[in-house]
C-alpha cells in the first residue's frame, strides 16, 4: 500500500501522469473509483481485497481523457480489457501508465503492451468454476425451460443500463439502444425490449467480452447477464480459435473469417 | 379447425437468392405462399436485430439466404455473415429462442428449384412446430395489435 502511494505521488509530481485511476473509500463500507489528480489526494487511495472492479472502462470516458495523461491501477481483467481496447484501436501503447495490482497485493509496473501480453499468458483467464457450473446447468435445460428462465430474469430488468455503463467494452458514442430511427430496442422496460436489449448487448460483446463480470456486479436487479456473454467464450474459442483481450494486435473474431469456417446448419 | 398457416419471413441477398427466387417464379415452379421475401444488398447486411424484429412482428419462422461461399458479389460478405450466424445461433439457443425456426441457406441465382425446396421444407417444418406463441406473448406489437391479442 505504501509502495502504491509512493509510486503514484512520484508519478503525479514529475508529471508523468495527470490523473491516476484507483480505488478509494466510498460511502459506508463500499469501495469506489477515485481519480487522483495531485499528490495531496494520494492518501485517499486504498487497496483491499474488496478492490476487484475493472477500472479500464474509465480510460475511454471523455471526462477522464480530457484531464490529460492517465495512469491506472489495473487488475487482471483490466489488463485484458486494455488489450482488447488496444486491438480495437481505442488505446495506444504508451498512452496509459499501467500499474498492475496482483492478487497477492503487490504492484508492478507494465512498461508496454508486450509485457502485459507476456503476463496474461501466464495466468488463468477463464471463468470461475461456479460460473461454468451455472452455464452447464442452463445448457442442460430444454429450450423452453431456458426461455422461461431468461424471461423471469429479464422481467426484473429496469433498463437502467448500468451493465452498459460498467462494461469497458461498451464505448460506442451512440449505442443501438439509443437509436430511435428505427427504434431497435423498445424503450419501456417491457419483456420484449428487455430481451432485445440483452441479446443485443450479448451479441455486440460476443468475442470481445473479457469475463470481468462488471455487468452482473453493476446490475441492481441481480440478473446473471454475464452468463450470456460468458457462454459464447467457449464456442468462439473452439470454432474460431480466438480469445478476447490477450493480444493488443489481435483481429476481432467476428470481423474476419476463414473460407473454411465450419458450420452444420446452413443448407 | 383451420389449418395453421405459418408466417415466414425470408431475408435474402440481392445478387443470389433474390435472383434465384425470381427464377423460381419465371420457371413457373409452384411453392408455398407463406413466405414474405425481403431483399437485402448482401447477407452481410442482415443484422441479427432484424431477425428479432421479424419474430416480434409475428413471424413464426425465418429464412436467411444468400450467395454460396466464394460467390459473394462483394467477395466476403457471406463469409462474415456465416461467422456471425454461428455465434448468433449459439446465443439464441442459450437465451431460449427456438433456433429451429430460423433456416439458413445458400441459394444461388441458378437454383430456382432449391429455393422452392427451401421454402416448402421450412413451411412444413414450422407447421409441425406450430405458431411461435412464446415469443408473441412478450412482443410489444401484441399490446397494440388486435389480431395478435386475439391470438392469445
Amino acid at each position: 500500500m505504501n509502495d502504491l502511494i509512493k509510486k503514484v505521488t512520484q508519478l503525479l509530481d514529475d508529471k508523468t501522469i495527470n490523473v491516476f485511476i484507483g480505488y478509494g473509500q466510498g460511502t459506508a463500507s463500499r469501495i469506489r473509483t477515485i481519480f487522483v489528480k495531485n499528490s495531496s489526494q494520494v492518501e485517499n487511495l486504498v487497496y483491499t481485497s474488496d478492490c476487484t472492479a475493472n477500472l479500464a472502462g474509465y480510460l475511454l470516458k471523455h471526462e477522464v481523457k480530457k484531464i490529460g495523461k492517465l495512469g491506472i491501477l489495473a487488475n487482471d481483467s483490466a489488463l485484458r480489457s486494455m488489450m482488447q481496447l488496444a486491438s480495437e484501436f481505442q488505446i495506444k501503447d504508451g498512452e496509459v501508465y499501467v500499474l498492475h495490482a496482483a492478487k497477492d497485493g503487490s504492484f508492478t509496473e507494465f512498461a508496454d503492451f508486450q509485457s502485459i501480453e507476456a503476463y496474461l499468458v501466464t495466468i488463468d483467464t477463464g471463468i470461475t468454476s461456479d460460473e461454468q457450473e451455472r452455464i452447464a446447468k442452463l445448457e442442460a435445460m430444454t429450450v423452453k425451460e431456458r426461455w422461461i428462465f431468461w424471461n423471469k430474469e429479464f422481467e426484473k430488468c429496469i433498463k437502467c443500463y448500468a451493465c452498459r455503463a460498467a462494461c469497458p467494452m461498451c464505448y460506442c458514442h451512440r449505442c443501438t439502444t439509443d437509436v430511435n430511427q428505427p427504434q431497435w430496442i423498445p424503450v419501456a422496460s417491457h419483456e420484449q425490449g428487455n430481451l432485445d436489449y440483452h441479446l443485443m448487448r450479448a451479441m455486440h460483446l460476443a468475442g470481445r467480452c473479457v469475463n470481468c463480470g462488471e455487468c452482473a456486479n453493476a446490475c441492481p436487479m441481480d440478473i446473471p447477464l454475464n452468463l450470456l456473454t460468458y457462454q459464447l467464450i467457449a464456442p468462439i474459442r473452439t470454432t474460431f480459435d480466438a480469445t478476447a483481450g490477450m493480444k493488443a494486435d489481435a483481429v476481432y473474431a467476428l470481423s474476419t473469417f476463414k473460407p473454411d469456417d465450419k458450420e452444420n446448419f446452413i443448407i | 379447425m383451420q389449418e395453421f398457416e405459418p408466417k415466414i419471413v425470408a431475408f435474402v441477398c440481392n445478387w443470389c437468392t433474390y435472383a434465384g427466387a425470381d427464377l423460381t417464379g419465371t420457371s413457373r415452379i409452384k411453392y408455398s405462399a407463406n413466405v414474405k421475401i425481403i431483399r437485402f444488398p448482401c447477407t452481410g447486411r442482415i443484422d441479427f436485430m432484424i431477425l428479432m424484429k421479424a419474430f416480434e412482428n409475428g413471424a413464426d419462422g425465418i429464412i436467411v439466404s444468400g450467395c454460396h461461399p466464394n460467390d459473394c458479389h462483394y467477395s466476403t460478405g457471406n463469409f462474415h455473415a456465416r461467422r456471425r450466424w454461428i455465434v448468433l445461433r449459439n446465443l439464441l439457443n442459450f437465451a431460449g429462442i427456438e433456433t429451429d425456426r430460423i433456416q439458413f441457406s445458400w441459394v444461388s441465382a441458378a437454383e430456382g428449384f432449391k429455393w422452392a425446396d427451401v421454402v416448402n421444407n421450412t413451411v412444413a417444418a414450422i407447421k409441425e412446430i406450430g405458431p411461435y406463441e412464446n415469443y408473441r406473448k412478450i412482443a410489444v406489437s401484441t399490446l397494440f395489435n388486435e389480431e395478435g391479442a386475439s391470438n392469445e
